[in-house]
C-alpha cells in the first residue's frame, strides 16, 4: 500500500470539503498517517490486520472492534481421519436376536446395539394380592404351624348377648356405648338367649366365635369323658363406630388366636406367645399387667423395638375369667387363653407404609 | 384407659426416692399401669403466672378405680414396693355422738329411672352446712337455691338454661331435664376450700353397687389426710319406706376364698401359702393360710379394690406381686391338635390366586357403605328384605352392610381413575344379607367380584373362564365344573335384561347344583347411567359370583 496524494483521494471522493474534514478526522484517529512524498497511507494496524487476520496486542483488537473497523470472525475447522471401523457403506444394526437370524445363522455376522440395562423395563400388567391379605396368609401358616384350627367368623352381624354378655363386659362398659359399638336398626332385634338386645355390628372383640366354638366343644366328649384340648384361631374383619380420619377406620382387622387345655401356667403361655413372634421375626418379649373385661389375668405384649429404641405394644392376651367359662358348661381346671393383634400394624411395618 | 396428671416432684416425694424416667417406667410396666408421658423436657402451660411444675401423665386401667388421683398412684406404688403396710381404713364415731343422718323422701327412688349416668358426687364443707339433711325428688319449678359460686336464688329450671353454655355442666344437663322431679339434696352449700376441716360427702346416681364403691373409694382417699389417718365417719341413711336404713360407708373389706393350688397351677409356681400371702400385701390383700383347709387361703379385700371379684383376680394379683416377667417359663405344648383351615377360606384363597395370576389385582374396600352406592347407583331396587340397616353411624355414609361386591369395586376404579388404562380388580370378600330365620337374623356370603375399566370393551367371559378351570383345579373340593348344561354339574350362560348392565350385554351364570339349576351370579358391560354414578369415563365390565355354592 503506498497510499494516495491528497489530490487523488479528493479525486475518489469528490468533495473537497469532505476530504478535508474527513482527512481532519482521519489523522486524529490514526486511521492514516502521511508517509513518504506526502501520501496518506493507512494506519499500520489496519495494515497488520490485513496481512495476519488478527494483531498482536488484544487492547488494539478491542479498540478496532469498538471503532467497528474489523468484525471477529469464526472459522471452524474439522480435521477428519479414517478411524479402524471405516467403511463405505453404513451398517445397520440389530437390537434384538430373532427368530430369523437363529434360523439362517445371521446371528453370527450382524452386529448389534447396546443394550441400555438403565431403562425402566416395560410394563407388565401383572396382578397382585392386597398386602394385608398377603400378611393374613402369613399368620394363618403360623397358626397352622403350631396346630390351630380355623374358625367360622364370617358373621358381621352379632348379638348383643354374645358381644358382650357372654364375654362379661359389664352392662355399663363404655364399649357398648353407642359411640363405639355399631348397632342395627334392621334387623332390630335378635332371639333367644337374649331376645331383648339388639343386635350390634359384630366383632368388637371376636373372642366370642373362638370361645363359643370351645363352648361347643364342651358337649363333646374326649376320650376321658371331658372335653378335649382345642386350639382355634381366626382372622376377619371388627368393626368400631369411629369418625373417619386419616389415622382411624372404622373397619380393620383382627388376629385372635384361643388356647383351651387343662393345666396351662402362666409361664407356659408366654412361652408360647414368644415362640407364636418369633414366627414373624419378633423377638425379645415383654409382658405388662393390663385389663380386659373378659380376662384375668391380662397380659399387654411388648417388644423392644430396636429402630425405635422402646419397647412397642404388639398385642393383648390373658386368660379368660371363670364366670365366663364356667356358664358355658366348661369343666372348672380347663384353662383357656387367648391373644389377638391387629392385621394392620405388622403389615404396614413390614411394607413400610406410615 | 384414663390418664391421670400428676405433679413429678410430689409423686417422687411421696414415693420417697427419685426416680429416672426409665427406673420410673420400669416400675410402673411391672405393676401393669403405663407412663404416658414425662412433661419434663417439654413446653408446658402457664398457670398464674408461673409455668407448671413437671406433670407425669400415667395411664390406668379401667378396673382400677382407686388409683385415679395422686393418693391412689401413691399409696399403691408404696404399698407394692413394701414401702409402706396397706392402710386399716376404720369407722369412728363422731366426737359429739351423734351421727348425721339424711333422710331419703320416698318419692325420690321411684321417679329416678334406670338408665346409664354418672354418679354425681358432692362434697361440702361440714362446719358451714347443718344437718340432718332430706334427700328429695321435686318438680323443677320447687326447687329453688343459690348454685356453686352464684349469689343469686334460682329456681331449678332457671338454672336449667344458667348452666346450658357452661363448659363443665353444661354436658351433664340432659340426665334429669326432662324427668318430672329432679333429685336434691338439702341445706346450704358452701366451697371446699383450704380451711375446710371436716367433709361431707353425699353422692347420688342410679346404681347402688356402683355408688358404694365410688363412696368407699372417695373417702379412703379423703381419709389419708385426716387427724387420724384413715378415719371416717359414717351417715344415718334414713330409707323407712322401703326398709332399707342404714349405714354408709361400709368400709369392712369383703371376704374370699382362693385355692392355693390353683393359684400355684396358674402361675407356673410353687410358692407356700405364707410366701404367697406375703405377695399378696403387695397388692394391698390381707390373705392368711385358712386354719381348716390347707388348701384355701382366707383373703380380706380392701373397700378401694372393687375389682377383686374372684380368685382369678386374686392369682393375678400373686403373679403381678411375684413380677409377670419372673414368671417360671415352661414348654407351652401340653397336648397336640390338627391344624384345620375353614373351608370357605381355602376356596376363598384358590380363587384370588387364579385371579391374581390372570393378571387381575386386589382389592380390599369398605365393608359399610351408604344405600345409594349400594342399591340406587346400580340401578338396583331395596325392597328391604336385603339389606342390614346400621342405627348410629358416626360417619354419614355407613348406612348399611354391603349386599354386593361391586359398590366397592366401583369406588376404588373411580379413586384411582389417574391409573393408566386398563384397570383391572377384583375382590374375594363377604357380603351380608338379612335373615330372619337365624338367630342372629343375618348371615354373611362370600363372594368374588371382577371389574375390568378400559376403552375397549371386553365382556368379562374370558377372565371367568379362567377362573373356572383355576376352580377346576381345586384341591381337596371334589368339583368339576364344565360348561355343560346336560352333564350334571355344568354350568351355563343365560342373557339377562337387567338395570345394572347395558342392554344385550349382560349373562347370568348357572350351576346345576344337585341337579337343580341354580343362579349363582351375573356379568356384563355395565350400564352408563351406572358409569355416571360412579364418575367412570371409560366403559366397565363387570363380574359377580356366589361363592359359597361350591362349597
Amino acid at each position: 500500500m503506498d497510499g494516495l496524494t491528497v489530490s487523488e483521494l479528493e479525486a475518489a471522493v469528490g468533495d473537497k470539503n469532505v476530504v478535508k474534514v474527513g482527512q481532519g478526522k482521519a489523522f486524529k484517529s490514526k486511521w492514516i498517517a502521511k508517509g513518504k512524498e506526502g501520501r496518506l497511507i493507512a494506519s499500520q494496524q489496519l495494515q497488520v490486520i490485513q496481512k495476519t487476520s488478527s494483531h498482536p496486542d488484544p487492547k488494539v483488537i478491542t479498540d478496532l472492534k469498538k471503532r467497528k473497523l474489523v468484525k471477529m470472525q469464526k472459522i471452524t475447522s474439522f480435521k477428519i481421519h479414517k478411524g479402524p471401523k471405516f467403511a463405505l457403506e453404513i451398517v445397520k444394526e440389530e437390537t434384538d436376536l430373532t427368530a430369523d437370524m437363529l434360523a439362517s445363522g445371521a446371528w453370527k455376522t450382524a452386529a448389534f446395539k447396546p443394550y441400555n440395562f438403565k431403562s425402566l423395563g416395560a410394563d407388565q400388567n401383572a396382578g397382585a394380592l392386597h398386602p394385608l391379605n398377603k400378611v393374613r396368609h402369613e399368620f394363618r401358616q403360623i397358626f397352622f404351624e403350631m396346630g390351630f384350627e380355623e374358625m367360622p367368623t364370617n358373621r358381621y352381624v352379632e348379638t348383643g348377648f354374645w358381644n358382650f354378655d357372654a364375654l362379661f363386659v359389664p352392662q355399663q362398659h363404655p364399649a357398648r356405648d353407642l359411640q363405639d359399638t355399631f348397632y342395627i336398626s334392621d334387623p332390630k332385634t335378635a332371639d333367644k338367649p337374649h331376645a331383648e338386645s339388639q343386635d350390634d355390628k359384630g366383632d368388637y372383640e371376636s373372642y366370642w366365635e373362638n370361645v363359643q366354638e370351645v363352648h361347643q366343644d364342651a358337649s363333646q366328649k374326649g376320650p376321658d369323658g371331658r372335653p378335649p384340648p382345642a386350639r382355634y384361631f381366626s382372622i376377619d374383619r371388627v368393626f368400631r363406630n369411629e369418625t373417619v380420619d386419616a389415622t382411624h377406620l372404622a373397619e380393620f382387622h383382627q388376629v385372635e388366636g384361643v388356647i383351651a387345655d387343662y393345666g396351662l401356667s402362666l409361664g407356659g403361655l408366654m412361652e408360647f406367645m414368644e415362640i407364636f413372634f418369633n414366627k414373624m421375626g419378633i423377638e425379645d418379649l415383654r409382658f405388662k399387667p393390663a385389663y380386659n373385661p373378659y380376662t384375668e389375668p391380662s397380659m399387654e405384649i411388648f417388644s423392644f423395638h430396636k429402630g425405635l429404641n422402646k419397647l412397642v405394644e404388639i398385642g393383648n392376651s390373658g386368660m379368660f375369667r371363670p364366670e365366663m367359662l364356667e356358664s358355658m358348661g366348661l369343666p372348672k381346671d380347663m384353662r383357656v387363653f387367648g391373644w389377638g393383634l391387629s392385621l394392620e400394624r405388622p403389615t404396614m411395618i413390614k411394607y413400610k407404609v406410615s | 384407659m384414663p390418664t391421670i396428671s400428676v405433679d413429678k416432684a410430689e409423686l417422687y416425694k411421696a414415693l420417697g426416692q427419685e426416680y429416672t424416667t426409665e427406673e420410673f417406667e420400669t416400675l410402673c410396666f411391672e405393676f401393669g399401669i403405663e407412663l404416658d408421658e414425662d412433661t419434663s423436657n417439654i413446653e408446658r402451660p402457664i398457670v398464674n403466672g408461673k409455668q407448671e411444675p413437671p406433670q407425669l401423665k400415667i395411664e390406668i386401667p379401667a378396673n382400677r378405680y382407686d388409683m385415679l388421683c395422686f393418693e391412689g398412684i401413691a399409696l399403691m406404688l408404696n404399698v407394692f414396693r413394701e414401702k409402706t403396710p396397706f392402710p386399716n381404713y376404720r369407722l369412728v364415731e363422731p366426737k359429739n355422738g351423734k351421727l348425721e343422718t339424711i333422710t331419703v323422701h320416698p318419692d325420690t327412688a321411684k321417679n329416678l329411672a334406670r338408665q346409664r349416668t354418672l354418679v354425681a358426687i358432692g362434697t361440702h364443707d361440714l362446719d358451714t352446712i347443718q344437718g340432718p339433711f332430706t334427700y328429695e325428688a321435686l318438680p323443677p319449678k320447687y326447687i329453688k337455691f343459690a348454685p356453686l359460686n352464684q349469689t343469686t336464688v334460682m329456681s331449678a329450671e332457671e338454672l336449667m338454661q344458667h348452666y346450658e353454655n357452661d363448659k363443665h355442666l353444661g354436658r351433664y344437663l340432659h340426665i334429669i331435664r326432662d324427668k318430672p322431679v329432679y333429685p336434691v339434696i338439702y341445706d346450704s352449700q358452701r366451697r371446699i376450700s383450704l380451711n375446710t376441716t371436716n367433709v361431707f360427702i353425699e353422692m347420688t346416681g342410679t346404681d347402688r353397687t356402683k355408688l358404694e364403691i365410688v363412696n368407699n373409694i372417695i373417702v379412703a382417699m379423703f381419709s389419708q389426710y385426716c387427724a387420724e389417718p384413715f378415719t371416717i365417719e359414717p351417715v344415718q341413711i334414713v330409707s323407712d319406706h322401703n326398709g332399707e336404713t342404714r349405714q354408709t360407708p361400709n368400709i369392712s373389706p369383703r371376704k374370699a376364698e382362693a385355692e392355693i393350688d390353683y393359684i400355684n397351677n396358674c402361675c407356673g409356681l410353687s410358692e407356700s401359702p405364707e410366701s404367697i400371702c406375703k405377695l399378696l400385701q403387695k397388692m394391698c390383700l390381707s390373705a392368711t393360710p385358712s386354719t381348716s383347709d390347707k388348701n384355701i387361703l382366707d383373703v380380706s379385700i380392701p373397700p378401694t379394690r372393687a375389682d377383686v371379684l374372684h380368685q382369678c383376680d386374686i392369682m393375678e394379683d400373686v403373679a403381678i406381686g411375684y413380677g409377670f416377667n419372673n414368671l417360671p417359663r415352661t414348654s407351652p405344648n401340653k397336648s397336640s391338635t390338627i391344624a384345620q383351615p375353614l373351608l370357605v377360606n381355602k376356596l376363598g384363597d384358590i380363587v384370588r390366586m387364579e385371579a391374581a395370576m390372570a393378571g387381575w389385582s386386589e382389592v380390599m374396600p369398605l365393608i359399610l357403605c351408604s344405600h345409594d352406592e349400594n342399591f340406587a347407583w346400580l340401578n338396583r331396587k331395596d325392597d328391604g328384605t336385603t339389606a342390614v340397616r346400621l342405627a348410629n353411624p358416626k360417619t354419614a355414609e355407613y348406612q348399611i352392610v354391603r349386599t354386593s361386591l361391586l359398590p366397592g369395586l366401583l369406588k376404588t376404579v373411580r379413586e384411582n381413575k389417574k391409573h393408566s388404562v386398563p384397570i383391572k380388580v377384583f375382590e374375594v370378600s363377604d357380603v351380608a344379607f338379612k335373615d330372619l330365620s337365624l338367630e342372629r337374623k343375618s348371615r354373611n356370603e362370600r363372594h368374588f367380584a371382577a371389574a375390568w375399566y378400559d376403552r375397549v370393551l371386553l365382556m368379562l367371559k374370558t377372565a371367568f373362564l379362567t377362573n373356572e378351570e383355576g376352580l377346576e383345579a381345586r384341591k381337596g373340593l371334589n368339583y368339576e365344573v364344565r360348561e355343560d348344561h346336560t352333564k350334571v354339574d355344568g354350568y351355563w350362560i343365560e342373557e339377562i335384561n337387567e338395570e345394572t348392565f347395558f342392554q344385550g350385554h349382560a349373562a347370568a351364570i348357572f350351576l346345576r347344583v344337585d341337579g337343580k339349576a341354580v343362579r349363582i351370579g351375573e356379568f356384563g358391560i355395565l350400564h352408563p347411567t351406572v358409569l355416571e354414578k360412579f364418575e367412570l369415563r371409560y366403559p366397565v365390565s363387570t363380574l359377580e359370583i356366589n361363592l359359597e355354592v361350591f362349597l
